[in-house]
């Protein structure tokens, strides 16, 4: 599982074409680009509404060269769970079935067809892109929407918290769950690769900054993932089999000496302009506890690997 | 890469229909580079590469959102000027700096395609 | 529920209306079924688990965690080329609203039964045609089925044209709930080498206009833009669905030469030719209504019935050209559905002024409404519309008593 890996020839082809209508910058754009790579050309994707679903171009033209579904914003487990259910009734086992979808999309509408699909041991892969808004209509407020993030229906600022969807799919007791940060290619490519081959229902919540949402400059990107993570404001761990671990890039923050201040993270995207003092030590609070928390399943599950 | 695919475009390969007898029953559509135009329009700033500094290390073709930076192992990473959108990732990615963003301006030809 | 035998010869078996619609499901090996529970249709469902889990019927079953993902399954099931089936009422079939257009939109070939019931609120369960009918526009072929044979055969018949290359569409099947879904009634479940011989198996590369094959990878449902051909696109489904009435027809024909069971076409007509005053109505009530005409008829009144079996696509030139008799004086035209706002109240009704448009003649014509909510329509009851009918012919009006003619519409039995 190396670097040197992700430039063999077997994974040059691209299955996300150039010249598509995804923001420049896109993180989850660079995620699906290196997610496809790793789970090659025998995989049908389930997009419900999202940005994804409308980046991908213009009828008759599009971005994937892989089967690519749009579906409607509340139904994208529940299609991926009808394929399957069709790929097993024709005996076509060896396609991977996913949905790539937004937080709006499984937070908000998406969760019912999620839970409902993953509580049936549904054997796809289920992506949620987090981009802590709803992206394509222009940046509302979801669920995942942090606390104090400016989005066009909470012009002031959010209320509320973001709502935790991958402990809510953790309590599922699925094979895999997995939070990945969208904006490093090696991890994306080595977790799908990873679990290409699990049987079951896997979920991944993957950490996708936004330029246009969050208000950052493109070329950041991929440094905002980067104070995302070393703030702990992200936290990358999996679940395997029950089985809670860290992964190799948020360990050391275990450490809160290695994390930088929470401030510093929302210091760097505008749509935290407005957060107030207060707000900036409730979201500090809320980074240490889950902290805590991990610390605390550690010590019940054995320290990460 | 497939150097064939990259050098289609839109308008060549897709299906085009004269009246409502000849679609077909829903409209599907086809993987094709340029799926809503020459992205490279959207550029106001170029990346450049400076040989000297690139080590070909591959990073920016790892970033690169959009696939357009073209780089197989040993070679030089070359940017499909068609269809960057000039983000700047890859600039920013660069473990040696190697790679500049220029303002594009009127030294632009042929509407960002490359020569 | 019957003993299941497993004879390959054609059985007779005493079976509720649901059960039946599980039956045809089975006969036509239905690859994946989908299933969420709704009264009056859940026991369709149960059945089919039954058969699935028992070993009896080689089917996917998904119990899906409520109707719409059960339409998003049906849909995503069929794009691989699977030919899938569920069942739904009330409630159920409205909360599926977007995917059962979706459905149409995809030119999935879907067969779903609907067991009828009034829609909420108020809470009601009983036999009323409002749920299918408030679909009747998302491009689904819509059949009611008036006899328990007629839900089998139905569903093994319109598989058959939905999934005729030209035609592409989903079909609905629409039976009274409680009424046909649970009372039960001799069936000829025909043996499934007869049944494989009318209906064969889908094509082993899926559908051809729409596939998940990687090997022929397709992008569906990516946005499509004002100039470009969206309205030709959405032309198609209502055109194909208009010319497909000789497709639905041929295949009627050919199940009486395999089955020998007819079903006309589109609409059945009973003692039409020579009528002074007819009835046009949908399902049970259509059947139950030659009761009427017969009793009707004994008396020396020239009554006549038609039994519309396809709503959608509505057979124009069918009616049209069976309301050329001479006698014909006037028409009343029942819905067991409402349809507020609607010129008549009823969505038959209301559609129905397209073809006294088209017939040139001096017609008198009473649209009507009853059975709202699975309350009773008797023979009594409709040979007393009859009898309205005359009245309204001859006067205009319709003498004050148990059917109340408001708003240009006679409510039969409206308190």
């Amino acid at each position: 599982m190396s670097l040197k890996e992700m430039f063999a020839n077997e994974y040059a082809e691209e299955y996300l074409l150039a010249g598509n209508s995804a923001c420049a910058g896109c993180v989850s754009e660079l995620a699906l680009r290196w997610a496809l790579k790793a789970l090659g050309p025998k995989t049908v994707v389930v997009a419900p509404a999202s940005c994804a679903n409308v980046y991908i171009g213009v009828w008759p033209g599009a971005a994937p060269t892989v089967p690519f579904i749009n579906m409607a914003f509340a139904s994208g487990a529940a299609a991926a769970s009808g394929i399957v259910a069709g790929y097993q009734a024709l005996g076509k086992d060896d396609i991977t079935v996913m949905t790539w979808a937004g937080d709006g999309g499984t937070v908000d509408i998406g969760i019912q067809s999620l839970s409902g699909a993953i509580e049936r041991g549904t054997n796809f892969i289920y992506v949620c892109y987090d981009n802590e808004v709803y992206a394509n209509t222009g940046t509302q407020r979801s669920a995942s929407t942090p606390l104090a993030a400016v989005t066009t229906t909470t012009p002031f600022g959010k209320r509320e918290n973001k709502k935790d969807i991958a402990k809510i799919i953790a309590a599922h007791e699925i094979p895999y769950v997995g939070v990945v940060n969208g904006a490093d290619p090696q991890d994306v490519f080595h977790t799908f690769q990873k679990i290409k081959n699990i049987k079951g229902a896997r979920f991944v919540h993957l950490f996708s900054p936004c330029p246009p949402g969050w208000r950052f400059d493109p070329s950041e990107a991929i440094e905002i993932a980067r104070l995302g993570v070393k703030s702990g404001m992200w936290i990358l761990w999996e679940q395997e089999n029950g089985i809670f671990s860290l992964k190799k890039g948020s360990r050391r923050y275990l450490d809160k000496a290695n994390r930088i201040s929470v401030d510093k993270y929302l210091g760097s995207q505008g749509r935290f302009h407005l957060a107030s003092e207060e707000e900036i030590r409730k979201l500090q609070d809320w980074v240490d506890q889950n902290w805590e928390e991990v610390r605390r399943r550690l010590a019940c599950e054995g320290e990460g690997r | 890469m497939d150097e064939e695919r990259t050098k289609r475009d839109r308008e060549s390969e897709l299906p085009t229909y004269n009246s409502w007898q000849e679609l077909p029953h829903v409209p599907v559509s086809l993987g094709v580079m340029g799926s809503i135009g020459a992205t490279g329009e959207w550029r106001i700033l170029r990346p450049e590469i400076s040989r000297e500094k690139c080590n070909r290390c591959g990073m920016c073709y790892l970033y690169c959102p959009e696939g357009t930076m073209i780089f197989k192992n040993g070679t030089d990473p070359e940017v499909n000027l068609t269809y960057c959108k000039g983000c700047g990732i890859c600039a920013s990615e660069c473990p040696r700096k190697a790679i500049a963003m220029k303002p594009e301006n009127a030294e632009r030809s042929n509407h960002g395609r490359d020569e | 529920m019957e003993e299941m035998n497993e004879e390959p010869a054609d059985q007779t078996l005493i079976l509720t209306g649901n059960e039946v619609a599980a039956w045809a499901a089975r006969r036509a090996k239905v690859h994946v079924v989908t299933a969420f529970p709704i009264t009056p249709q859940t026991t369709v469902m149960e059945a089919i688990a039954q058969f699935v889990d028992s070993g009896k019927m080689n089917s996917q079953f998904v119990p899906m965690e409520s109707e719409h993902s059960v339409m998003a399954g049906m849909v995503g099931a069929s794009m691989t080329g699977a030919r899938t089936f569920t069942a739904t009422s009330g409630q159920g079939l409205l909360y599926m609203g977007e995917l059962v257009h979706w459905a149409a939109g995809c030119r999935l070939p879907v067969v779903t039964t609907i067991a009828s019931r009034g829609i909420a609120p108020p809470w009601n369960i009983w036999a009323d045609y409002s749920d299918v009918l408030s679909m009747r526009d998302a491009g689904w072929m819509i059949q009611f089925a008036s006899t328990h044979q007629e839900i089998f055969d139905s569903v093994i018949i319109n598989y058959k044209i939905a999934e005729n290359p030209e035609v592409m569409l989903p079909a609905f099947v629409a039976y009274e709930g409680f009424t046909q879904s649970h009372t039960a009634k001799p069936v000829v479940i025909p043996g499934q080498g007869r049944i494989d011989h009318f209906l064969p198996p889908p094509p082993k590369n899926g559908w051809p206009h729409l596939y998940l094959d990687p090997d022929r990878p397709i992008v569906h449902g990516n946005i499509i833009m004002p100039h470009q051909e969206y309205m030709e696109f959405r032309f198609k489904i209502h055109e194909t669905m208009m010319r497909a009435t000789s497709i639905i027809k041929e295949a009627i024909r050919e199940f009486k030469e395999v089955f020998g069971r007819d079903y006309y076409g589109l609409i059945e007509p009973y003692l039409v030719e020579d009528a002074q005053y007819l009835l046009v109505t949908v399902g049970a009530l259509a059947e139950q209504a030659k009761d009427a005409v017969d009793s009707l008829r004994k008396r020396g009144v020239k009554a006549g019935l038609v039994k519309l079996r396809y709503y959608r696509p509505f057979p124009t030139e069918d009616l049209v050209s069976l309301l050329k008799g001479e006698n014909l004086k006037a028409i009343a035209v029942v819905d067991r559905s409402i349809a507020h706002g609607s010129p008549t109240g009823g969505h038959i009704s209301s559609d129905f002024y397209s073809v006294l448009c088209q017939t040139g003649k001096e017609i008198t014509y009473l649209p009507a409404v009853w059975g709202l909510g699975g309350r009773d329509v008797t023979v009594e009851d409709q040979v007393g519309l009859f009898e309205g009918l005359r009245e309204f012919h001859e006067s205009g009006q319709v003498r004050a008593g148990k059917n109340k003619l408001i708003v240009g519409t006679l409510w039969v039995n409206l308190k």
